[in-house]
């Protein structure tokens, strides 16, 4: 499957480093990403692994005291009638004002009580954002936050306009957030843990939300989340996160049922299973700090599969398909041969077996 | 549950009811829930935010005076008792938060916060005594013994987290209330906290109230569940009986709803499940018993209980 699909934003080698007292963090070391237009495209990873940090580099939005050392993030945006590949990390903060924050790239948070304002009523909030990118009148922007309102699912719009942020539930306000961040009509929404903060039962409607707006206005979405199931839900493309780097990509399809780091597979074996009873299988070890730099490969203190060569050498991202790739050193032609822990193996194949009944 | 059984439970709530604020006002937060907690045994409670879980477990613990109710733990009814004797008996309840970071003291060392149950109960005559004691508790939930002397901001989440359960251990509670203790936690932490708490149900015997709303984790391990819902018991049965053959469509709703990790089997339509529309009063309700189960309960009218298949699956 080659993807064919218009280009929309373009993360290559990027490279960024957060100097704190004392010690400097590089928290992203190489990232490579591709978003083409209409699709949904994952980035996976425990909190440390830079999966936040490389979103907040494409939003313009990273904290002070960060440094982008090397790479480009390159969207493709229209100005004057004609359409430019502008690198967002050379452009000046008025241009990502003007042109790509909110208009071209908007961001839905984790907590939707923190990302509104408790002190100004939600339409106040909604007609702030229409009118920071469009003129308008009020009037014109007060009709458009009420039918905002309505394509994201919330009844009597009308009344609603004048409430406060505490007046609704932890789902609506995160509805609202949905509705700001369509304000300007965005091609790119990203997604941070969009859920995570919100009950199971509400979660699966917010992501079928989000699929919905996604297939009306043929958006692309890059989803932030260390939930698989979340995955599995709603992403085409996974890109598993570690230590700054992206250790695995592939679509869900590659990444769920041929997953070749062995990080991958601890993620996937950690998932609780319905049916079995035995104990869950768990990663050892903790996320690297980055203040120093990894000797050898950043997983290698906690991955069972570790050769001699991942304590002296990162592994290069190996190609196992046009879609699919996988840092680690199993995949080099000189390494022995070694397969997937038998438990997820077995969950693999029942997987298989779910998927193929399903279909039928 | 029959009476007689429940006298021999290491813990019973009976008719738990929690109401907040002014008379005129009120908001209740739980109705008349009832349970009860074998020693050794595991209770899930299971419910969204808002459905009352953590009350009840702060309600348990004292950190709430239940509105109505009874509470009897280890021989001793707590909602009786005086201050003093409730203090005494409530020491055998032990609790485990949410947030490692906000539940620990920054300013003391882990030897200090492990080591303040001891301190408060006098129970250690000598310091060499508190120390063994310490460490002991340490090196069982995975910490290395010189780790004693560092503070919580020098550990990872997951660390932070072993510390929590470390001081709910010192204490030897015959009952831990671990409310959302893995909620904060990676995905990979999270196992390791689960496969923790799994060995020390076996090692120590100790019963545990775990509140969560992560059914998978829930299922993993507790004997039993019971599911709330807007402050209602709704359903309550071995983990088995829940997972099996749910009665009540929000136990149906909540097995549902977490996605599972298969892509091609996600995409299919979710059925949602909502109160306010779903003509259901969970106030009309009464406790019935699912098919020959004494274990399997669903709080319902016996007209929807009917309608919703629960006679014929038994």
């Amino acid at each position: 499957m080659v993807d064919t699909a218009e280009v929309l934003l373009d993360i290559r080698d990027l490279d960024i480093s957060f100097a704190s007292p004392g010690e400097t963090i590089h928290a992203i070391r190489g990232v490579n990403l591709t978003l083409r237009r209409g699709e949904t495209v994952a980035l996976v990873g425990e909190s440390g692994s830079g999966k936040s940090v490389t979103m907040k580099a494409v939003m313009g939005i990273l904290p002070a005291n960060a440094t982008v050392n090397s790479g480009s993030i390159t969207c493709s945006i229209e100005l004057e009638e004609k359409k430019r590949e502008i690198d967002l990390l050379k452009a000046d903060d008025a241009f990502i004002r003007r042109f790509v924050r909110g208009k071209k790239i908007a961001m839905v948070f984790q907590d939707p009580m923190t990302s509104l304002n408790p002190t100004m009523t939600i339409g106040n909030q909604l007609i702030a954002a229409i009118r920071s990118h469009e003129r308008c009148s009020r009037k014109q922007a007060f009709s458009k936050a009420l039918n905002l309102l309505r394509e994201v699912g919330i009844t009597e719009p009308e009344r609603r306009m004048s409430q406060y942020p505490h007046e609704f539930s932890g789902g609506m306000r995160q509805r609202i957030v949905i509705a700001i961040a369509l304000s300007c009509d965005p091609e790119i929404l990203i997604c941070d843990e969009p859920t995570t903060a919100l009950d199971v039962t509400i979660q699966e409607r917010i992501l079928e939300l989000i699929v919905s707006l996604q297939r009306k206005r043929s958006l692309s979405v890059i989803y932030i989340t260390h939930d698989l199931g979340v995955v599995a839900k709603v992403a085409d493309y996974v890109n598993v996160m570690y230590a700054g780097r992206i250790i695995e990509t592939g679509t869900v399809i590659d990444v769920f049922y041929d997953p070749r780091h062995p990080y991958t597979w601890g993620l996937l074996s950690a998932i609780p299973d319905v049916e079995s009873d035995e104990e869950l299988y768990s990663i050892p070890g903790t996320p690297p700090v980055l203040s120093k730099e990894p000797e050898g490969d950043a997983f290698a203190p906690r991955n069972p599969y570790a050769l001699e060569i991942d304590l002296k050498a990162e592994a290069p991202l190996f190609k196992i398909s046009n879609t699919h790739s996988a840092a680690t050193w199993l995949l080099d032609k000189r390494a022995p041969k070694v397969e997937r822990p038998e438990s997820l193996q077995k969950r693999i194949d029942k997987m298989k077996r779910e998927a193929a009944e399903y279909v039928r | 549950m029959s009476d007689e059984r429940q006298t021999e439970r290491l813990l019973t709530v009976q008719d738990l009811t929690m109401r907040f604020g002014r008379k005129d006002r009120a908001v209740t937060a739980v109705r008349k829930v009832s349970f009860s907690i074998g020693a050794g045994e595991t209770y899930g409670l299971v419910g969204e935010s808002g459905s009352g879980k953590s009350t009840i477990g702060k309600c348990i613990i004292g950190l709430h005076t239940p509105s109505e109710g009874r509470i009897s733990f280890d021989g001793h009814v707590l909602t009786k008792a005086s201050e003093k004797e409730r203090r005494e008996a409530a020491n055998g309840i032990q609790m485990i938060f949410q947030d490692p970071m906000s539940s620990l003291n920054p300013r003391k060392k882990v030897r200090d916060i492990v080591g303040a149950g001891l301190d408060i109960m006098k129970s250690c005559q000598t310091t060499a005594e508190r120390n063994t004691r310490i460490e002991e508790i340490l090196e069982k939930v995975g910490l290395a013994k010189d780790q004693a002397d560092r503070y919580p901001a020098q550990f990872s989440g997951g660390q932070r987290q072993r510390v929590g359960i470390a001081r709910a251990l010192v204490m030897d509670p015959k009952l831990i209330i671990a409310d959302e203790c893995i909620a904060a936690l990676d995905a990979s932490i999270q196992a390791q906290v689960v496969n923790l708490l799994r060995r020390i149900q076996k090692e120590t015997g100790t019963a545990f109230l775990f509140i969560s709303h992560d059914l998978s984790m829930v299922r993993y391990l507790s004997d039993r569940i019971g599911v709330l819902h807007r402050g209602y018991l709704l359903e309550t049965g071995l983990t088995r009986e829940i997972f099996e053959n749910p009665v009540h469509p929000y136990t149906k709703n909540l097995l549902n709803a977490a996605p599972a990790p298969n892509p091609i089997v996600q995409s299919r339509p979710a059925h949602f499940y909502d109160y306010e529309t779903s003509g259901i009063l969970y106030e009309n309700g009464t406790w019935q018993y699912v098919g020959d189960s004494d274990t399997h309960q669903v709080f319902c009218t016996e007209e929807e209980y009917i309608r919703w298949g629960g006679k014929n699956n038994g």
